[in-house]
């Protein structure tokens, strides 16, 4: 028994409006609501309902042997719930049936997972936990955006639990070898793959209205007939597509809702196939082989690289830019700032951004807002400037980036020197300083706590400059009472003034 | 092929882009293997000749008593008296323009033209009787010379053109590089246009130097869309630029408006967005370098939003100046209100100057790697100049691929479609 994958990406980026560079500083809204919220209509009018109304119907029709996989993004469900809540519902309805699968992704639909490992891990945290609570599940499989993958990408999926990943069978790095089988990671072997079938793929996804393609038109017949003829040992058959393509890439009228329609009837009464979704897939396929794929590969453009978001200067400089607030961010949690954080790492910014369609002057304009790369880039560099500001006015304090190279033992142990000086010196810090580095309401707060006995025995031995100091920034009333126990001290033992003094330090040190 | 080509003006001698383009032009044929014969109202002797046989119109003497071009003059005649604006010339000129029409209209012929006439090559008072006279020399050239057919630059060289191809019944095509609308805008000039519309009626071929021209031809004049066909300039390639050592004596980033100052050439969107600019970023100063009928206007402007310290005018620059000027930018600025092409971008993108061009350009029509505003966008003006001032990696991308773009711009190649269009004609 062979199996067809079935996957639709549902994403829509929230796209920026025009921000000019003298709203820096003074205007924090960075998104075009009415386009948003028009495109997002008009998708889920023309794509989305109809086609989960189509598939909802075909698994009521086919039970069991019919299933389909979603993954929808963070944004995505976002804008859903905010502008088209009937297709969140209609998601749950299919939920509900059993028979779909939803993916984990990152929130953000973002590049992150080619930065940093603990940021990719908490994107992918906050869209399990987002799918979990609509549709009751918590994934167990996982897509990357626009299917980026490496081996060392597949390690930190693997890491956090995930036994099957989808990703792009690129020629180049499955050479003469057949998609149609299972795979694994390289160095995971325990993390099953599942790679895109792109010839199929693409024959739905971007021949189906070409008329001049010598297939056209495609039927469900025709396509049952092709898949029948696949070799019966090629066990998995993945047909990964945007959702887009059902009703948008695809308009109605070239007939590709008739033709999803007619195609599992087709399929089961020609061949053996049943659709079934990743995890399943995982429960009874074993990988044939492991493939290695040093350098990341993605489901985009003939090169299947990384080249339509990264790669141009501009690209690059927007994306060390954004990744730059990785140690500001994790402490933060303010939700407006996290909120536009994650907006602003969407892929699809990097996307509009892209120069190498000049060349052969096929623009990928699908639904961009931009009529040039440049445009983009100002733009969105604007946008970027003004989060830059407010992430350090909101004053985090910057963990430390971690460094990743083993340290000289020497250095180390100098450095540890070091450390102990330093904590020292840190103990030799006398109470008076502290003190006088309060603010007075802080240092009234603090004196609320504090009798005037052991502050004038704990600064006894200073100097009566320093005492001076101090005393200005006193309230009035304490300033009498440390004058009149000041006078009344004759000249005490060490071991009590040690005693008030440590007294003080602790004191102290319960402040901060 | 030859062809017999009437222009106004040819480098060294320029006042505008038309010599220009008409020098690259003719290289481009030569290459192409077209001889031109390149007739100037005036010549200098000191005009490059590498690429045509230059003839000079104040050499040639005509004998206005033969029939023919009595007739001819006729028809001068009409378009003389009719005619009483000019290119690049300020109202002031203007009036003393209407004054010499009117002597204009009572000149004997005989008394002009009896022998020969020096012309004075420019665009001055006497511009509507030169360009009159400049075609009845015209026909006498084209009945000297022996070429396949006829091919005339703007509206000047019209009437030479059409009295050109009733004298010898040789196909014409007129090259439109500025048409009256781009010059003056709605207010324009019944008199020239005629001259404009009449040149193209009686071409073969009109060839327009972008589709916004060519848009206008067809709107705006009526031209059957089938005879009209754009052709992009191009630019002539440099050999090196001296100009690129140029040390800059500030510290701040330069952004510079070059060309004329004129309604034409929207100086005042660039004065308004420099302002927009300075709210924010001191440390940047802006120059127009150029002259005007507007430039006192703006001087003005400029002092009126207080930014004389950051803003400078360097009056007109020639040569060398526009390479140094070139040199010491970081971002050029065209806010052009309507430019039929413009070729200052292209020169300073030669020169890895990132360049932020008006949507109103032919130019925009053929550019990838420059910045695209509406002229009149201030806004958009502005935040396109702040970000190449301030995201570094913009300017790294156009001094990688702006130069190189410009580089693929060949004369040569314009020549070819040239070229092509005189065998459509040719063959008919």
């Amino acid at each position: 028994m062979r199996s067809i994958c079935l996957y639709f990406q549902v994403h829509q980026p929230s796209r920026l409006r025009t921000y000019r560079f003298f709203d820096i500083g003074v205007d924090h809204h960075y998104y075009d609501d009415y386009q948003n919220k028009t495109i997002v209509r008009r998708v889920a009018e023309k794509s989305y309902l109809p086609m989960n109304k189509l598939l909802l119907d075909l698994i009521k029709e086919y039970g069991a042997t019919f299933k389909v996989t979603f993954s929808i993004s963070g944004i995505a469900l976002d804008q859903l719930s905010q502008y088209a809540p009937e297709v969140i519902e209609s998601f749950k309805k299919l939920a509900k049936t059993g028979n779909v699968e939803f993916l984990a992704e990152t929130y953000a639909h973002s590049l992150v997972s080619l930065k940093d490992p603990e940021e990719f891990r908490s994107q992918v945290m906050m869209h399990s936990d987002r799918i979990e609570a609509l549709f009751g599940k918590r994934p167990t499989s996982f897509r990357n955006t626009e299917l980026i993958y490496s081996d060392y990408i597949g390690e930190q999926v693997h890491n956090m639990g995930f036994n099957i990943m989808l990703t792009e069978g690129a020629r180049h790095i499955l050479g003469w070898k057949s998609p149609n089988f299972m795979y694994c990671n390289a160095a995971s072997p325990k993390l099953k793959l599942l790679l895109r079938n792109y010839q199929l793929s693409d024959d739905i996804g971007f021949r189906f209205s070409n008329h001049s393609w010598i297939e056209w038109p495609l039927t469900a017949e025709k396509f049952a007939s092709w898949i029948n003829a696949y070799d019966k040992n090629q066990q998995v058959l993945n047909i990964f597509l945007d959702y887009e393509t059902f009703g948008e890439h695809q308009w109605a009228e070239t007939g590709i809702f008739e033709f999803m329609k007619a195609m599992p009837k087709q399929v089961f009464a020609l061949t053996d196939y049943t659709f079934d979704t990743p995890s399943g897939i995982a429960g009874k396929v074993q990988p044939v082989s492991a493939v290695s794929v040093p350098v990341p590969i993605s489901w985009a453009d003939e090169e299947r690289d990384l080249t339509a978001w990264l790669g141009n200067e501009m690209q690059d400089e927007a994306f060390e830019s954004i990744y730059k607030l990785i140690p500001q961010m994790k402490g933060c949690e303010d939700p407006e700032l996290i909120k536009d954080w994650l907006y602003l790492q969407t892929s699809d910014h990097f996307y509009y951004m892209c120069t190498k369609w000049f060349s052969d002057g096929a623009v990928h304009n699908y639904f961009n807002p931009y009529s040039s790369p440049y445009e983009a880039f100002i733009n969105y560099m604007n946008a970027l400037s003004d989060f830059i500001r407010r992430v350090e006015s909101s004053q985090i304090k910057p963990e430390p980036i971690p460094e990743y190279s083993i340290p000289d033992p020497k250095a180390l142990a100098i450095k540890s020197k070091q450390a102990y000086k330093d904590a020292e010196d840190t103990e030799n810090i006398e109470d008076i300083e502290i003190l006088l580095s309060l603010s007075k309401a802080r240092l009234k707060e603090f004196l609320a706590s504090v009798d005037a006995k052991t502050l004038a025995y704990s600064m006894y031995d200073r100097s009566e400059d320093e005492i001076k100091k101090l005393i200005k920034k006193l309230p009035d009333s304490f300033k009498e009472e440390l004058a009149a126990v000041r006078a009344q001290i004759k000249k005490p033992r060490k071991s009590t003034l040690d005693t008030y003094k440590n007294k003080m330090t602790e004191m102290l040190k319960s402040l901060f | 092929m030859k062809v017999l080509m009437f222009g106004w003006e040819f480098p060294p001698h320029i006042t505008g882009g038309l010599g220009t383009a008409c020098f690259g032009m003719t290289k481009g044929l030569l290459k192409n293997d077209v001889d031109v014969i390149f007739v100037v109202p005036k010549a200098y002797g000191d005009e490059s000749e590498e690429a045509v046989r230059l003839v000079n119109a104040s050499d040639v003497s005509i004998d206005i008593r033969k029939t023919e071009q009595t007739e001819f003059w006729r028809n001068i005649t009409y378009l003389e008296v009719n005619s009483s604006l000019v290119p690049y010339i300020g109202p002031e000129a203007f009036d003393n323009l209407m004054e010499s029409n009117e002597k204009v209209t009572t000149l004997n012929e005989e008394s002009v033209f009896n022998a020969r006439y020096v012309f004075s090559g420019k665009y001055g008072e006497n511009l509507l009787q030169e360009v009159a006279r400049y075609a009845l020399v015209g026909a006498q050239i084209a009945k000297d010379s022996d070429f396949d057919l006829i091919h005339a630059h703007d509206w000047l060289t019209y009437s030479a053109g059409v009295a050109a191809k009733q004298a010898t019944g040789k196909p014409l095509v007129v090259h439109m590089h500025a048409t009256e609308f781009d010059r003056s805008g709605e207010n324009v000039n019944q008199r020239v246009y005629d001259i404009e519309r009449a040149g193209m009626m009686a071409a073969d071929r009109v060839i327009t130097v972008s589709n916004l021209t060519r848009n206008i031809v067809i709107d705006r004049y009526g031209i059957d869309p089938a005879k009209v066909i754009t052709v992009h300039n191009a630019v002539e390639p440099v050999e090196k630029l001296d100009a690129r050592i140029t040390e800059k004596h500030v510290p701040e980033k330069i952004v510079t408006f070059l060309g004329r100052v004129t309604f034409q050439k929207g100086p005042e969107y660039f004065i308004e967005a420099a302002y927009k600019v300075l709210q924010r970023d001191q440390n940047v100063r802006f120059v127009m370098a150029g002259t005007g009928d507007l430039l006192e206007k703006m001087i003005r402007r400029v002092a009126q939003l207080k930014i004389s310290t950051k803003f400078h005018f360097t009056g007109f620059l020639r040569g060398d100046s526009v390479d140094k000027m070139f040199a010491m930018s970081d971002v050029y600025v065209m806010p052009s209100v309507s430019e039929p092409f413009g070729i200052s971008p292209l020169e300073a993108m030669r020169s890895n100057v990132p360049v932020v061009i008006s949507k109103q350009s032919g130019v925009a029509e053929i550019l990838h790697h420059a910045l695209k505003v509406d002229f009149w966008d201030i806004d958009a003006m502005a935040d396109a100049i702040y970000g190449l001032l301030q995201y570094k990696s913009l300017p790294e991308m156009f001094s990688k691929y702006g130069a190189l773009e410009v580089d693929n711009l060949k004369w040569e190649n314009a020549a070819r479609h040239i070229k092509a269009v005189y065998e459509q004609v040719y063959q008919e």
